[in-house]
């Protein structure tokens, strides 16, 4: 056990997993809103609409995170009509490219989370809505909405731990976070226990906080 | 339609192999992982406080860290291992252990942690008064688990463990980093010889969906032999 390693790199993995918190957070942000969005497609009585929405979840989620995130960084930048728009800007960073693949994908679970969450309410819970005169708006945003928020935590949260550990692959598209730097001292010193035990550990901890401040939130907005 | 023909012009040949590889991979880590779970699930179900501790700690480790850190720990580290192994047994030569055996068991390792985790709740959710029943009726042992326990739970655990095979199947992709020649090493390698990563990395997304479909359908099949009688 090289000690004075593990001592070493610790620094430097707890910055790399900066990172790793940045990309996670902004493709679970960005993802939530594109699995509201197509969950409420998926409820869609338009069968085109629905097929849609329910396409986009099985490709998404049929396919390894590592082929999304290949088609966006090198399979996108070969249409040569997008490198003459503004989108461009956006698709040469692989930064961004990591984020729009982990968003569409943890967009794609979080729409199958939600649309579960939605069948569930009880109708006669949306028809004492309606029976007070609450317009469909306002019963959809003040009611089901919550609810269904309520009822997703425990499978929410098992995605965001998830997608935490999908953020690895962005080291694949030459982004240091935890992973990358982390295979990079590995190659580099040939010490691979040492690290894996202190970049493991970070990762560890990370999930201990997320599954904790799961638990919380659920206990506080528990129906009892 | 000519970049995946077959023979020396296209990569579909190539292709071809490489689904197999990737198939061969997802089911000997699934077998590996099946033989980490017949280890730990009795572990997590015993009595003894010190047993559950050690399963935990696999499943909860192996389950809160990313795949791709266990890949390059083992692709890494896994030579080392085994030579430290074989030089307390006096063998001192260099080893070097071939990319499928390292990535079927980093992947099998992982596959094994869900796998433990489904087999204990399956076995948790059969009755009670089944064990009871069985020992009551004189079963031995082995009779009681094999007979009795193990086709309930095979009933409870088949739906969650096609999600483990699914995973198992799509963690396969990240073996491509050791070099091993997968659908996505493949893709890789064609995508840089005639520079169309677009079309090469989304075949390679289809050549995953075909196979996450097929296998679905034939886990459904399962699903209905092994629910016979409820």
């Amino acid at each position: 056990m090289d000690f004075e390693l593990m001592i070493n790199s610790f620094p430097k993995l707890l910055n790399a997993a900066l990172i790793t918190l940045k990309l996670l957070s902004v493709s679970l942000i960005v993802g939530l809103f594109i699995g509201l969005f197509f969950a409420i497609l998926r409820l869609n009585k338009n069968i085109f609409i629905n097929r849609f929405a329910y396409g986009y979840s099985y490709v998404f989620r049929g396919t390894p995170l590592l082929v999304q995130i290949f088609i966006i960084y090198f399979g996108l930048g070969q249409i040569e009509y997008l490198r003459s728009t503004v989108l461009w800007v956006i698709l040469k960073e692989p930064y961004w490219c990591a984020i729009i693949a982990f968003a569409l994908n943890t967009g794609a679970y979080t729409s199958e989370i939600l649309r579960s969450a939605f069948q569930t309410i009880k109708p006669g819970i949306i028809e004492a809505g309606k029976s007070l005169g609450i317009s469909n708006k306002i019963i959809f945003y003040k009611i089901q909405i919550p609810i269904a928020i309520r009822q997703s935590l425990p499978a929410y949260g098992n995605e965001i731990i998830l997608m935490m550990k999908g953020t690895s692959l962005a080291s694949t598209v030459t982004l240091m976070d935890l992973t990358g730097v982390a295979k990079y001292i590995i190659s580099t010193t040939f010490k691979p226990i040492e690290v894996f035990i202190v970049a493991g550990g970070i990762y560890l901890f990370m999930t201990f906080i997320i599954h904790n401040v799961i638990k919380f939130l659920e206990k506080k907005y528990s129906f009892n | 339609m000519e970049l995946l023909a077959f023979g020396d012009t296209g990569w579909g040949d190539e292709l071809f192999r490489a689904t197999l590889m990737t198939i061969a991979v997802s089911i000997t880590a699934m077998l590996i992982g099946f033989s980490f779970a017949a280890i730990f699930t009795p572990l997590k179900l015993s009595k003894f406080k010190s047993l559950n501790l050690i399963a935990n700690i696999y499943t909860t480790v192996i389950r809160g860290v990313p795949e791709l850190l266990v890949i390059y720990l083992f692709f890494f580290g896994g030579s080392g291992a085994i030579m430290f192994v074989a030089s307390m047994f006096g063998y001192n030569e260099y080893i070097e252990i071939n990319a499928f055996v390292t990535g079927s068991f980093a992947i099998g390792i992982i596959s094994g942690a869900y796998s433990t985790e489904v087999f204990r709740g399956a076995i948790q959710s059969i009755d009670k008064g089944q064990f009871e029943a069985a020992k009551v009726l004189g079963f031995s042992k082995f009779k009681q688990f094999y007979k009795i326990i193990l086709p309930q739970m095979l009933r409870l655990a088949i739906p969650n463990l096609s999600n483990v095979w699914q995973i198992t199947l799509k963690d396969t992709s990240l073996i491509s980093v050791t070099g091993l020649v997968e659908i996505m090493r493949q893709s890789y390698i064609a995508a840089g010889s005639t520079r169309d990563p677009l079309f090469f990395y989304s075949f390679a997304a289809v050549l995953y969906l075909l196979l996450t479909f097929l296998s679905m359908k034939l886990i459904n099949k399962l699903e209905v032999k092994y629910s016979r009688g409820y």
